[in-house]
């Protein structure tokens, strides 16, 4: 190991340990360590949909993908990259398919509008005219945030990996913790397969490996993880502006700035495991519900299909928080397929909790919430 | 020469532009494709992974056996939507 010693170890180099490094740099934190056991955005965040949505049903989620968006927008010029993040604004168009759902939809519109979100619900015709190649049958209305869009996985964990080592911060990838070592109550050390690191503070940022690094510690954490797979069209020229999607009929679509279009949904049938193997299953039922609602797509070429975790708790909302057991282990986790449109506010949350200052946000998104049955609703997750 | 010479002909990525990466330490093809999509087009990188590898090698102290090939994702070739969807009325 190149290092001995270490005031903190964050264990994932995700998206979301690579905005913790950087934001407790920014602070003024010294000696950070990140450990990836593979390379950086190797996991989940390099295999997700890339959306980022602030039409949520509850005020946190409303606020954390909101400010998150508005760091995103800003990205390039915050972190310094000359790679850039591949940002579109393309909005999202929710679907409705029963009066149920779009009775939701006004709610939470509701909400979003107290907090200057400027979504809007539409009739079909108006979605129409946003999507005019969309097929409409059984559509009710929809909801749709111009501002919503998506950015590039890749690009957006290495431009906060690049702008953290600039401030100091020791990335080992290919690394990987096989133990967390602790004695009465505190944190000694991290062992890695290239050796150890004596520090008194660790960070479970390990993604859909999360319930693993937690048990390091000897703690138990109520999270799983649950293939989610995705695939990917040949590039053609610009035609579909927003990500459609739809919660009842369960899809979402994208266009990225490539050209390509991206889609996916979820196997309500998806077992708890780390399997991230593809399925011909997945093509088949994927493109069937892609080509009913977006005919056009019949005529695009798959490339590529692949799959990642979804880290999921008992009511689909992260854990962030520091253990009551363990001083000075720290977990954001469980993120439930919605981190990465998140992650740019879970770094400023975390590196708050860690030095000790108040939160910019007011949340709770407490381990024991689960024990004491304090689940958070939030309508409108996938 | 270098500028000219283009490494993926997918995304248009120079043998210039892989090398800068190269120096500027993406030394694995997962990283080099994941940061610049070498590989992710039609052809599956079935040009330009081997050449990208032999200039990791050339830059650094890896040898071809150090280097690892990115996982292979389905399908083996592009295939319509429509045809995986069972259309056959408008191909």
């Amino acid at each position: 190991m190149m290092i001995n010693n270490a005031d903190i170890a964050i264990i994932g180099g995700g998206v979301i340990g690579a905005s913790i490094a950087y934001n407790l740099a920014k602070k003024g934190m010294k000696d950070i360590v990140v450990l990836d056991k593979n390379y950086i955005a190797s996991g989940s965040t390099g295999s997700c949909g890339a959306g980022i949505r602030q039409q949520w049903g509850t005020e946190m989620n409303c606020l954390l993908s909101k400010k998150s968006m508005k760091i995103f927008e800003n990205m390039n010029e915050i972190l310094k990259t000359k790679k850039d993040i591949e940002l579109k604004q393309g909005g999202y168009l929710l679907l409705a398919y029963s009066k149920e759902e779009l009775n939701q939809f006004k709610e939470n519109i509701k909400l979003q509008h107290s907090l200057d979100i400027p979504s809007k619900l539409l009739t079909v015709k108006e979605a129409k005219e946003i999507v005019p190649q969309l097929n409409t049958k059984g559509v009710k209305g929809a909801a749709f945030c111009p501002t919503d869009g998506h950015a590039n996985p890749f690009r957006v964990t290495d431009a906060y990996v690049e702008a953290a080592k600039r401030k100091g911060v020791k990335f080992f990838t290919y690394t990987k913790a096989q133990d967390i070592v602790t004695k009465d109550g505190k944190i000694k050390k991290v062992k890695t397969d290239r050796g150890e690191i004596n520090t008194n503070k660790v960070v479970n940022a390990a993604g859909g490996f999360s319930k693993e690094v937690s048990k390091m510690a000897g703690i138990d954490i109520p999270t799983k993880s649950e293939r989610h797979e995705i695939l990917v069209t040949e590039q053609v020229n610009p035609i579909l502006q927003p990500m459609v999607m739809s919660f009842s009929y369960n899809i979402y679509c994208q266009q990225t700035p490539d050209g390509s279009f991206i889609m996916g949904y979820g196997d309500p049938n998806e077992p708890e495991s780390y399997n991230i193997n593809s399925s011909w299953q997945f093509l088949e039922e994927m493109s069937k519900k892609a080509t009913n609602l977006l005919p056009f797509l019949k005529k695009l070429r798959v490339v590529r299909q692949w799959a990642g975790l979804y880290n999921i708790t008992p009511d689909a909302q992260p854990i962030l928080d520091e253990s009551n057991k363990i001083d000075g282990f720290f977990m954001a986790v469980g993120f439930s397929g919605h981190g990465f449109m998140i992650a740019p506010m879970t770094g400023i949350l975390m590196s708050e909790m860690i030095i000790g200052e108040e939160l910019s946000i007011d949340i709770k998104l407490d381990l024991e919430r689960f024990e004491k049955g304090r689940l958070i609703l939030e309508p409108s997750v996938v | 020469m270098e500028d000219n010479t283009i490494i993926c002909r997918c995304e248009d990525i120079t043998l210039k532009k892989l090398r800068e990466l190269i120096k500027e330490g993406y030394t694995t093809l997962d990283e080099i494709k994941r940061i610049t999509r070498l590989g992710m087009g039609p052809c599956r990188g079935n040009i330009c992974l081997e050449l990208a590898a032999r200039e990791i090698c050339k830059l650094t102290d890896k040898s071809m056996e150090d280097i690892k090939m990115p996982t292979n994702r389905p399908p083996l070739s592009g295939i319509k939507l429509g045809e995986l969807a069972g259309d056959n009325d408008d191909k």
